[in-house]
């Protein structure tokens, strides 16, 4: 199999501060990857070095076969992102939302109309689509970004805590329409969770992340075998600690000597 | 690239276009100017100047307030959708940062000008006349450049700005002086050296004269001297802000 993802020590510094510490790894085309880690671990600076939102340090991404520094706009048409937060506009209907993705991704006008009514349907809001966004449930907002993400065909698709905050039934929804996307279309699922057992459920690639550096990846079986135990949650909890971490990442006597950090990294 | 922009642009206006309190609420200033200021100080400004109208004088400066105002606050909208996380959805798109730009800065514009238009609009109400049809449209075209020029530079402050913290600065130490040494409600002849420079230095300066010069055929440095000032002005702003915004990070 190829690699759809393919990142080679890659490096995020927010002044001395090291987000994420020279990680190396594949992601094979048509798999469901898991990046796994306790808050602030560099998951989501990670996240946001893969999708052209900030700008590593130093290292390389190559997604779909393009270098993500250098040919950013071939690499942006390759993936589809869901954000940790919100990012859609409230004041325009779902509909509205889903055709300004298409054009600002160039999908040819003839099969707009087409691709969105089959992304609103496959999360089950085309009867809501002319209702404006401000209306829908924090369920319905993240099933709408999936279906954004969908209507121009990405290669792969990232999704940063896709299903928190949201009740069983919904994420069950989710997880089955994405479970759906990657068996039917081949699509590739990068995605991170602090659920241990919805990544056990559904990804095939597991990697652990803390303190800015891949501490373990393999299969499932792989990581419980190597950490003898019984669940995925328990290998994670050996290998990350039982520290409560704080939101902003470093345990919290690390923040106090950071000082001023706190603000920077938020972004 | 058309489409993209168009998009972009369709946005900005269907936000205004629906927010029906901004639209209203945003005419209430330049209505209240122009009732205080216009019959306030219309008698005295009568007899300083031996029997010119203010409200002639007063009229271009307030219609330039409106588009001053809604510009800023249009381009300073961009901070909004970096907070409400909008911003990424654009920026992770594979448009250039320019297209963003240009699109936005179009839609600012536009939205400024029909408020400018409304205003404008507000001033016939009051009894303001512009000279000629001729007159009327080189105004549109002093109202369109000063719309794009501040939607520009509220666009360049805002993709350097993390969030609204700083909004009351630049309201209070950017937008008002401009706004009232710009010579939008006084002439600027006889004023203390030190005001006199700021408002030389001050962009709307020009877009008031030429906006004034344009419609009522009075103006201190001349209608196409200001044209040709704040056409270039809007021009290096646009750049500045194209440079900035390609370094935008969400």
């Amino acid at each position: 199999m190829q690699n759809i993802l393919s990142v080679q020590s890659l490096t995020k510094k927010f002044d001395d501060f090291t987000a994420v510490n020279s990680i190396s790894f594949d992601v094979e085309a048509g798999s469901i990857f898991a990046f796994l880690g306790p808050n602030g671990a560099g998951k989501s600076t990670t996240i946001k070095m893969l999708t052209t939102v900030l700008k590593p340090t130093n290292g390389e991404i190559q997604i779909n076969g393009f270098n993500v520094l250098k040919e950013q706009d071939e690499a942006r048409a390759s993936f589809g992102i869901v954000f940790q937060d919100q990012s859609l506009d409230d004041e325009l209907t779902a509909y509205e939302n889903m055709v300004y993705h298409a054009v600002i991704y160039k999908v040819p006008k003839k099969e707009r109309d087409e691709r969105i009514r089959t992304a609103l349907e496959i999360v089950g809001l085309w009867d809501r689509r002319k209702d404006f966004v401000k209306t829908y449930s924090g369920g319905m907002k993240r099933r709408l970004e999936i279906a954004r993400a969908l209507v121009h065909y990405p290669k792969i698709l990232f999704l940063d805590e896709p299903t928190v905050g949201l009740d069983p039934q919904t994420r069950k929804a989710i997880w089955s329409h994405i479970k759906t996307l990657n068996e039917e279309r081949g699509m590739t699922i990068f995605l991170t969770t602090h659920y241990m057992e919805e990544a056990e459920a559904i990804a095939n690639k597991i990697a652990i992340i803390d303190h800015g550096k891949i501490i373990e990846t393999g299969t499932l079986e792989e990581i419980k075998e190597k950490n003898e135990t019984e669940t995925l949650e328990e290998a994670f909890l050996n290998l990350t600690g039982r520290d409560i971490r704080d939101e902003n990442g470093e345990a919290s006597n690390k923040m106090r000597l950071m000082g001023g950090m706190y603000r920077r990294r938020r972004h | 690239m058309i489409e993209v922009i168009y998009i972009l642009w369709l946005r900005q206006l269907k936000r205004y276009w629906r927010s029906k309190a901004r639209l209203v609420g945003s005419l209430g200033q330049p209505l209240l100017f122009m009732v205080a200021f216009g019959f306030g100080f219309g008698p005295m400004y009568a007899r300083a100047s031996g029997g010119a109208n203010y409200m002639d004088f007063l009229a271009p400066g307030i219609v330039s307030m409106s588009i001053l105002f809604t510009a800023v606050f249009s381009g300073l909208e961009v901070i909004w959708d970096r907070q409400f996380g909008f911003l990424k959805e654009t920026l992770v798109a594979p448009i250039t940062r320019t297209e963003i730009m240009i699109g936005k800065t179009l839609g600012g514009a536009t939205i400024a000008m029909i408020q400018g238009l409304v205003v404008f609009g507000l001033t016939y109400l009051l009894g303001f006349r512009a000279e000629s049809l001729e007159s009327l449209g080189l105004g549109l075209l002093f109202m369109f450049l000063i719309a794009l020029f501040f939607t520009g530079m509220g666009l360049t402050i805002a993709s350097k700005m993390k969030d609204m913290h700083g909004f009351q600065m630049i309201m209070n130490f950017l937008i008002m002086p401009i706004f009232f040494l710009s010579g939008a409600l006084f002439p600027l002849e006889n004023l203390p050296p030190a005001i006199y420079f700021i408002s030389r230095i001050d962009p709307l300066t020009y877009g008031v004269d030429g906006l004034r010069g344009a419609l009522t055929g009075v103006s201190a440095f001349g209608v196409y001297n200001d044209l040709a000032v704040i056409l270039a002005l809007s021009a290096f702003i646009c750049t500045v802000g194209a440079v900035l915004f390609s370094k935008i990070e969400a």
